[in-house]
């Protein structure tokens, strides 16, 4: 046909599927996309520009404010690259919680993500009910930091302090109820028709295009590729713990939801697996460099509280040098690449933020589909825009 | 495994190997700008290595602490071998680096947030534009150069100072 206009239309910034402040240039023929071209940045707030700026304690609660709704898994990220640059030991107790905490972490933002994404393409109670589950996680985060949202629980060489009294209960009660309510989310949408109709084959992706486009995470295990740094490099004590990685086979939106709903499960595995466990000890490493005194020595000590005071103002120094770690958040690869120049502040940070690669696929997924599908793989790539932005 | 790509490299590429060393455990390379696509490629395709995973693209401003300012940091990861390596590459002020588009595309974006931040630009980029700053952004955020904070506070006791904050990078001329 010749002389066929393409139209370009905007989505977003300001919509409510898109999650943040994400907008998208969509070229449509009709109602089929020709081309997307996310544009991001809207939320840049020049996070790793201000840690050059802090002391290496004090970069640490801008890490949080990354991917909001996994702030514990990026502490683990940034404490876990500088332990690796100082060489750091970190005591048992604190890894077993931090597995703990950080596999919660992972389901909470898989059950915000699950409620979104179904409202996004139609399924108004999901919301409802993934919101009142994961009330009961942000609770643990208050019960152990203080702080529902940006805990900055996990320091370098271990916990900001110990777990409270009756830690283990409160996450046993979780461990009870959950199983059940994910049952429920299934029986909801699983063979949902409405939902199939939306999902299925929708945004498919195949493998080899998936690791060429740097996905990682949920979105690469839905193409069948089983690659989970958890297992591939296990970090903190992942190698303690029996789970499996779920994969798909397709590599379509539905895919990623089945992967995702079974990481659910696969995290309750891992916690019930650790809370059992939980050895005494102390909470944070021995470690002189930058173990802060307690309250009970700089009391009774003159250069107990000097190195008390000492540690809280100037901050402690790692040797010079560069390393690169990363975990697996529950977007993705989150990976941490610091530079040290011996001095109390950070030379440079930067972060693999997994959401800011996962969205530069959109393209490749929308191609050639309807404009209500993009809602639909903006969904199933679980997004944050904080972390996009930084 | 990265034993294996140590004596792989040290074997096919001594002349255009610069440096290479561990820290941490982890492989570091040091190569020339215009080695970094040739020695990707091998990497990625040789059947004893497949570093087929580009992790991550990032760059350091070493202004002041090294004759060449800028280091170029490239982290590929094997999925079938569960291994890892940094390349790493040097370039001063107004020197291009080649893309790696051409080997993984997941390279475009990463390049445009290095070029955005620092102002490093990728020969043979498709689409080498500003990603996180605003289109008509004035200077590099990330450069050492670059202040964190410039903006002077307007009160009326200050009314003739204003000029020379006027002079802040990403200002640019058409400010009031």
């Amino acid at each position: 046909m010749a002389n066929r206009e393409t139209m370009i239309i905007n989505l977003g910034p300001q919509h409510p599927a898109t999650h943040g402040v994400l907008r998208i240039e969509l070229e449509i023929d009709g109602e089929t996309i020709v081309k997307a071209r996310p544009i991001i940045g809207y939320l840049h707030t020049g996070i790793e520009k201000n840690m050059e700026a802090k002391t290496y304690t004090q970069a640490l609660t801008m890490t949080d404010r990354m991917d909001y709704l996994a702030p514990m898994s990026n502490n683990l990220v940034y404490v876990g690259a500088v332990e690796k640059l100082m060489e750091v030991e970190v005591p048992s107790r604190a890894e077993y919680v931090r597995v703990i905490m950080t596999e919660l972490t992972r389901i909470a933002s898989h059950l915000v993500w699950l409620g979104t994404h179904a409202i996004d393409i139609g399924a108004m109670s999901m919301l409802l009910y993934c919101f009142r589950e994961r009330e009961k996680i942000v609770q643990m985060y208050e019960f152990v930091s203080g702080v529902r949202m940006m805990s900055s629980y996990f320091r370098v060489g271990g916990l900001a302090n110990d777990i409270p009294a009756g830690f283990e209960t409160r996450v046993k009660d979780i461990l009870d109820s959950f199983p059940a309510k994910i049952d429920e989310y299934e029986g909801l949408l699983t063979n949902n028709r409405i939902w199939l109709n939306r999902t299925v084959g929708v945004g498919a992706i195949s493998a080899e295009d998936a690791i060429d486009a740097g996905l990682t995470g949920p979105s690469l295990r839905g193409s069948g590729i089983s690659w989970d740094i958890r297992k591939s490099n296990p970090y903190s004590y992942y190698d303690k713990f029996e789970f499996d990685i779920p994969t798909g086979e397709k590599g379509d939106v539905y895919d990623r939801y089945k992967v995702r709903l079974e990481e659910m499960r696969q995290s309750l595995r891992i916690v019930s697996q650790a809370v059992g466990g939980i050895p005494e000890g102390p909470y944070k490493t021995a470690d002189k460099r930058i173990s802060l005194p307690s309250r009970k020595e700089t009391l009774q000590g003159m250069e107990q509280l000097i190195h008390h005071f000492k540690i809280v103002v100037h901050g402690f120094e790692p040797p010079e040098g560069d390393v690169y770690f990363s975990i697996e958040s529950p977007k993705g690869e989150i990976g941490c690449y610091i530079v040290s120049d011996g001095t109390k502040r950070p030379y440079r940070v930067h972060f693999r933020p997994p959401s800011f690669v996962n969205i530069s696929a959109l393209s490749r997924l929308v191609k050639g589909r309807m404009v209500a599908d993009v809602i639909a793989c903006i969904g199933s790539i679980d997004i944050v825009l904080g972390e996009i932005d930084r | 495994m990265a034993s294996v790509a140590e004596e792989k490299l040290k074997t096919e590429y001594s002349d255009k190997i610069l440096e290479l060393y561990r820290f941490r455990g982890d492989l570091n390379i040091v190569v020339r700008p215009g080695d970094i696509p040739e020695i990707c490629r091998f990497l990625k395709t040789e059947p004893e290595l497949k570093f087929n995973f580009l992790s991550c693209i990032t760059a350091v401003d070493y202004m002041g602490k090294r004759d060449t300012r800028f280091e170029i940091v490239y982290v590929l990861f094997s999925i079938p071998n569960r291994a890892r390596i940094i390349i790493k590459t040097r370039v001063n002020e107004g020197q291009e680096a080649p893309t790696l588009t051409s080997l993984w595309s997941t390279a475009n974006w990463q390049e445009r947030e290095v070029y955005d931040m620092f102002g490093i630009k990728f020969a043979g980029h498709p689409d080498l534009t500003r990603i996180l700053m605003d289109d008509d952004w004035v200077g590099f955020p990330q450069r050492k150069d670059f202040p964190l904070t410039y903006e002077a506070p307007h009160f009326s006791h200050n009314k003739g100072d204003i000029a020379t904050y006027k002079k802040a990078p990403w200002r640019g001329d058409n400010d009031g």
